[in-house]
């Protein structure tokens, strides 16, 4: 059969066949292939574990994360009740951009956790061809002669070499995107060991590097709706604390526009 | 005729069933060539499905090897367009 069918079928059957290539000695071969099976087998055991390994990675991150994320809204709202919204914009923006990253974590493991799943759903089927391969090389041993063991342990190595190869696309599919993943965490990493998340009352007036990169990473609308309602939050509590400010636009880091516009949330609520 | 879906499992088809098979098939390559990312989702779930439905499942225990070897489920049109054709993607 042509077509996509045809193409993979093609490859995949090479690869087979190269796995049954030592088909000289019939009895030699049915050992041979199984220690072959059991290897693979190995192998798929420890494909499975590198993938719970980068998954626990990351969800140790999305812990860090978490704990980032509670301490950013802190500051941020104690910033805002001292008045001082430049700094509680920062904090939001960091906020924004640890809560992006924490969704994007979440599908990350989500992912990871299918593959884990896979994984062990083709491990299972392996298992149970291998177990049935072993049976039958001891039948085919003891009860056929070499002209005919040939044909029957090419057909028997043939279905579960199959299986291996199977598994072993699996196998591939799953490192490539645990892979990516961990080149993803090792960026958030970086981003958190530059102090991206960390204490912002440690920042002076003045932009550094980190803020600049947040900022092009930020929601900013996102960020001046906050910034609203934590005002509006703050300023029922305690109302000498806002009052006419709320219109004055006293965010001087945002766009104006979506400033404004945060304002005007704020008042309505307020 | 028995045919693998790559990542699942084999199934077992009527010789009768193989001309719609290939129909199938020729559709989904048809979006390949076509570079049709909607066609060729929607073209190869069509295929699969038509797998799943028809054939019945072999047993994992099950040593018979497959007639045709379909990609797994989740193949991206640029898998399905550069990967199956060269080596590398499959391992040895």
């Amino acid at each position: 059969m042509a077509g996509l069918t045809g193409r993979i079928s093609t490859t995949i059957k090479a690869k087979v066949s190269k796995l049954l290539e030592r088909a000289e000695d019939p009895s030699e071969t049915l050992d041979y292939s199984y220690q072959k099976q059991v290897e693979q087998l190995q192998n798929v055991k420890k494909g499975i574990a590198d993938v719970v390994t980068a998954k626990k990675r990351l969800q140790l991150q999305e812990t860090s994360l978490q704990q980032q994320l509670v301490k950013l809204d802190t500051q941020a709202r104690q910033a805002m009740s001292a008045n001082k919204e430049d700094l509680a914009r920062t904090a939001l923006e960091r906020k924004n951009v640890a809560q992006t990253e924490l969704q994007s974590l979440d599908t990350q493991v989500k992912e990871l956790e299918e593959q884990q799943q896979k994984l062990t759903d083709s491990e299972q089927k392996l298992r149970a061809k291998i177990e049935s391969f072993r049976t039958k090389k001891e039948v085919i041993k003891a009860q056929y002669s070499a002209a005919e063991a040939q044909v029957q342990i090419s057909e028997a190595a043939s279905g579960v070499g199959e299986q291996m190869a199977d598994v072993g696309l699996a196998m591939q599919r799953a490192v490539d995107k645990t892979e990516n993943m961990r080149a993803r965490a090792d960026a958030v990493s970086e981003l958190e060991a530059a102090g991206a998340f960390e204490d912002i009352t440690a920042i002076g007036t003045g932009e550094d590097d980190i803020d600049r990169q947040l900022k092009q990473l930020t929601n900013q609308s996102a960020v001046d709706d906050e910034m609203a309602k934590m005002k509006a939050e703050l300023g029922s509590g305690a109302p000498a604390a806002s009052g006419g400010e709320l219109g004055s636009g006293g965010a001087p880091s945002a766009g104006a526009g979506s400033g404004n516009g945060g304002g005007e949330q704020a008042e309505q609520s307020a | 005729m028995i045919v693998r879906i790559a990542g699942e499992d084999q199934f077992r088809l009527e010789d009768s069933e193989e001309a719609h098979l290939k129909e199938l098939d020729d559709a989904v390559l048809q979006a390949i060539e076509r570079g049709d990312e909607a066609g060729f989702h929607s073209s190869f779930a069509a295929l699969l499905d038509f797998v799943r439905a028809s054939g019945s499942r072999l047993s994992d225990e099950d040593l018979e090897a497959s007639d045709v070897i379909l990609p797994p489920s989740d193949t991206t049109l640029t898998e399905a367009t550069d990967d199956f054709s060269g080596e590398g993607w499959l391992p040895e």
